[in-house]
């Protein structure tokens, strides 16, 4: 606590360390793996923590709100799921295809979409996603509307396929871990102050020399290659694929959602937004099934409203606000904690 | 093409692009759907102008008052011209509920604020329906206007859309003599240029956003209100005509109801004639295509300012 830079690094970081090694030895604790609904949920937790993180670096941290990163989620898929479907291949190259893709789309849309601001920009990315979705609904080459089914294959690396939810679990925690350590490392980058000057004023970072069109661009770029890679991680524990499981809006503010709703511009956000949204998700799906359509999404839909209108920083918000309260009592005295 | 493979043989298609009935009757077809396209927008448009709030649950209201108009259809017998009205009038208290509980809040918010609680918002009512209601489809038959349609030479004009295009000018119009030849009008544009400065005028602002918000409700009520007659009513309906409501709107610009109604207009021909001409599954591509046309050259609409 007395030196500000040492618990920069043993503080924050250790806790992150902390936390992925006692979610990489879970699946070794007895009890814990055999329950393949548990390790499904936590899977997705990773997954969908993943995809947020990556969205959070063009929404959270550049303060560019786009409602279309389902289409490079989607290109993500499709690259990976072309690869091993259509071409019969490990899925490795159509990984690479289609995360570069999906960073050449980042920069195509970019050029008219960031022209545009505000109500402007949220609909414009609104219509690639609908142009998006529409074109691959018809797009006969990568299956249409029906979509890409993985045939039976051999599990492991090599096709980055597993029977088992262990194997998933593993690969889930490996893009966490590289999309988080992404956005860890930028954060504390000189790219990273650039992207929350843009955030906070363009014409003030523009006036202090930043390029802040280059800033948007790049953040762009790499929120898309890491959201595309979150697609195929998606597909690959899906094993199929069409256009309205990725491309589809409901997808898109997926993205949006679980990030405010765990604190945009924030590392800890989409983790604490996912592993809030995920499990009620799962559960509640599991507990109504078929009968309780769409009371997960209720829910999910009040939280909401209640999230933006009363904390809109988010849970981490919420933590945020708690840690200063008690500070503030520790400040006046330690007789006061109790008493808020 | 080959790769999207197209729906209508070569020489067939010669055939219907010489044909000048065609052209007309796809024309029609536009402008009919393109007036109750309008009609959705102008409610959005009226909201985001004053309020520079886009409601995201808007396409979700147009379902609400489906349901209402089907259901008193359905139990009651009423004919939806007549319970029109009373979806008008149930979207417009949806409206002002939304803004009292939610968008009320969200003033001085970050500005996506009131956009994403909306968006819960309609999370919240489209799963609702699709709990109570299922995700069936409905439709009312035997309705006085049912399948009626016109026959003007050549040309089919369907009554239901024809009617409904009709209100649909008729509602725009009021709304827009309302806002600029009233004295409640002219508040809502003091309003909407600078909220301090008409505060202290004397104008209730926080009136003139419940109301708008109720207004803008109504518009797309009365709009729901009449579709079930040929539309089928479903949890996702209102989904894809929201989107279609707000790419009026930004094309229109910002607060402009003319700008609404071309835009209605133009969108409704443009998805008819790629409907048509191109391939079914092309119109929303080329309507949504257009509206990214149309803002790279025009960053605030073809009415903005």
């Amino acid at each position: 606590m007395v030196n500000p830079t040492k618990n920069r690094i043993f503080g924050k970081d250790a806790v992150w360390l902390l936390f992925i090694a006692v979610v990489a030895v879970l699946p070794l604790v007895p009890g814990f793996a055999d329950n393949s609904f548990r390790m499904h949920v936590f899977i997705l937790i990773l997954l969908y923590a993943s995809m947020a993180q990556a969205w959070n670096i063009l929404g959270g941290y550049c303060g560019q709100v786009s409602f279309g990163h389902s289409v490079f989620f989607g290109i993500g898929a499709y690259g990976a799921a072309m690869a091993l479907v259509t071409y019969g291949t490990a899925p490795w190259p159509g990984i690479l295809i289609g995360m570069a893709a999906a960073g050449l789309v980042a920069v195509v849309i970019s050029y008219p979409c960031f022209k545009l601001s505000g109500h402007y920009f949220a609909i414009a990315t609104f219509a690639i996603v609908e142009i998006f979705f529409r074109m691959f609904q018809v797009w006969d080459w990568i299956g249409g509307a029906i979509g890409l089914d993985y045939p039976v294959i051999e599990e492991g690396l090599w096709n980055l396929v597993w029977y088992s939810k262990t194997g998933y679990y593993y690969f889930a925690l490996i893009l966490f871990v590289i999309v988080f350590g992404v956005v860890r490392w930028l954060e504390g980058h000189r790219f990273g102050y650039y992207m929350k000057a843009v955030r906070e004023g363009q014409e003030t970072a523009e006036s202090l020399g930043v390029n802040s069109a280059m800033v948007k661009l790049t953040a762009m770029a790499i929120s898309a290659v890491l959201t595309a890679l979150c697609g195929v991680f998606f597909v690959q524990y899906n094993l199929r694929v069409d256009p309205s499981m990725v491309i589809s809006l409901d997808m898109a503010m997926k993205f949006v959602l679980i990030t405010i709703l765990g604190g945009a511009g924030t590392l800890l956000g989409p983790l604490a937004g996912a592993a809030v949204l995920i499990p009620l998700q799962e559960y509640t799906r599991a507990f109504w099934g078929g009968l309780g359509g769409g009371i997960d999404l209720i829910i999910f839909g009040l939280i909401i409203i209640l999230m933006v209108i009363k904390q809109p920083a988010g849970i981490v918000g919420i933590f945020q606000g708690i840690r200063q309260r008690i500070a503030k009592a520790r400040g006046k005295g330690g007789a006061e904690i109790g008493t808020p | 093409m080959g790769a999207f493979g197209s729906p209508i043989h070569c020489s067939q298609r010669l055939l219907f692009v010489h044909s000048m009935e065609t052209v007309l009757q796809v024309l029609i077809d536009g402008i009919l759907s393109g007036l109750l396209y309008a009609l959705v927008a102008a409610g959005l448009c009226l909201i985001w102008g004053v309020m520079d709030v886009i409601n995201f649950a808007h396409g979700e209201f147009l379902m609400v008052a489906m349901y209402v108009s089907y259901w008193l259809g359905f139990l009651a017998g009423v004919d939806p011209l007549v319970s029109v009205l009373a979806a008008g009038a149930f979207v417009f208290l949806l409206g002002v509920l939304t803004y009292q509980l939610i968008v009320k809040y969200t003033v001085g918010k970050p500005p996506l604020a009131a956009l994403l609680a909306t968006f819960g918002l309609a999370m919240l009512i489209k799963n609702f329906c699709l709990n109570r209601f299922s995700p069936n489809f409905r439709i009312l038959s035997d309705t006085w206007l049912g399948d009626k349609t016109y026959h003007l030479g050549e040309l089919i004009i369907p009554i239901p859309q024809l009617v409904t295009g009709i209100i649909a000018l008729l509602v725009i119009g009021l709304v827009y003599a309302l806002i600029n030849s009233t004295r409640f009008g002219w508040a809502v544009q003091a309003t909407a240029m600078d909220k301090e400065a008409a505060e202290l005028m004397g104008i209730n602002t926080e009136r003139i956003y419940l109301l708008i918000f109720g207004i803008g409700g109504a518009c797309v009520g009365i709009a729901g209100g009449i579709m079930p007659t040929y539309l089928a009513v479903h949890p996702e309906v209102g989904s894809l005509f929201g989107l279609i409501a707000f790419i009026c709107v930004a094309m229109g610009g910002f607060g402009s109801i003319p700008g609404a109604l071309f835009a209605g207009l133009l969108v409704g021909v443009v998805e008819s004639f790629a409907g048509f001409y191109i391939a079914p599954v092309f119109k929303y591509v080329a309507v949504f295509g257009l509206y990214l046309a149309v803002v790279a050259f025009r960053r605030k609409g073809l009415f903005g300012w």
